[in-house]
């Protein structure tokens, strides 16, 4: 099955929830990530229990600071 | 009032677009922008803003130019070393567009200045500059809270992001990232690095939306969050829905009044008085 993981298509073997989807899609930081499946967000307590069907359209939101060296 | 014949011919590539003409410009000259953090995306907000002759812009930053800066936060210059970015960029400004004036607040936002800050000069449209979450949440609550529309930025490595809020109009910042990352858990560009450009593609975006708001031309990047990555050159634009159960713009907000989160470790070291 295939899935677009920000606009990237990933070909999946088999059935993943979004959590396992973020360690195959080697996320960032996941513990951070804002996670959307077709334009609705995921609400992080349900990544375990949701899971990606071929066609889906996934994006992980990330984080990013930048700018003025307020750091 | 109209404008002068040293008007007509600086904004005249304004004035010749259908969608700005005389009465664009006008409205550009009467417009008010603050700008939080004049560093790598607010130096580049700032000047083409300034260029365009927004006639108020406010300047936030309690900070002092360091050699490090000068790779991308360009209103500054190597003679600026030390001086207060505000002034620096107040100057830079001056120097540019004497249609403008710049109206500096040497300090840090925090809950208990902020809407102060944008009420001073009841600004049209403010930018987040900012480098660190708990300044981006603070912008983003005070302007949901005061209605004020905002653009939203995050630049590190060779990637950036925007986004648009509009009171009422799409989803604010708080509707796609709950709550500020722990302390330190998200690197910030001194940590991680930041291609100089970036500042530029970035904040030059947020001056572009500013521009359009004032204007009341074209569609913003309300309700899309949009990513921009240097290396692959990808632009792209990730719907966002508003979450009716956001803590802030939702329908029943827990939000009501401003709050400082933890500040990042760095910024211990003192205002510049
Ligand atoms: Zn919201």
């Amino acid at each position: 099955m295939k899935v677009t993981v920000n606009g990237q298509t990933l070909e999946l073997e088999k059935p993943v929830n979004i959590e396992e989807l973020l360690v195959l899609a080697k996320a960032e930081q996941p513990e951070y990530v804002t996670v959307q499946k077709n334009d609705e967000f995921i609400k992080r307590e349900d990544f375990a229990i949701t899971t990606v069907a071929d066609g889906d359209n996934i994006e992980f939101l990330y984080f990013m600071g930048g700018g003025a060296a307020w750091d | 009032m109209g404008l002068s014949n040293e008007q007509l011919e600086r904004y005249s590539r304004h004035i010749i677009l259908s969608q700005v003409g005389g009465k664009g410009q006008q409205k550009i000259l009467n417009g008010k922008v603050l700008i939080i953090g004049t560093g790598g995306l607010g130096a580049p907000a700032a000047m083409y803003l300034a260029a365009a002759g927004v006639g108020t812009i406010g300047l936030v930053d309690y900070d002092t130019v360091d050699l490090s800066n000068l790779q991308r936060q360009i209103i500054h210059q190597t003679q600026d070393v030390g001086k207060a970015k505000i002034i620096s960029g107040q100057e830079t400004i001056a120097a540019m567009n004497p249609d403008v004036t710049v109206h500096t607040y040497d300090e840090m936002v925090a809950a208990a200045n902020i809407k102060d800050i944008i009420n001073d000069q009841d600004y049209d449209f403010i930018i987040d500059g900012t480098d660190n979450f708990p300044a981006k949440f603070l912008i983003n609550d005070a302007c949901v809270l005061l209605q004020k529309p905002f653009s939203h930025a995050g630049i590190i490595r060779f990637e950036g992001q925007t986004m648009t809020y509009v009171p009422g109009q799409g989803p604010c910042y708080r509707c796609v990232f709950k709550e500020p990352p722990p302390k330190d858990a998200v690197p910030t560009c001194r940590q991680a690095g930041v291609l100089g450009v970036m500042g530029g593609v970035i904040g030059t975006l947020q001056a572009t939306e500013a521009l359009k708001y004032i204007l009341g031309v074209g569609e913003l990047l309300t309700g899309y969050l949009l990513t921009y990555n240097a290396l692959t050159m990808n632009f792209r634009k990730v719907k966002l829905p508003h979450q009716k159960d956001c803590a802030i713009c939702g329908e029943h907000p827990t939000i009501t009044e401003l709050t400082d989160y933890e500040q990042p470790t760095c910024n211990l070291k003192n205002k510049k008085g």
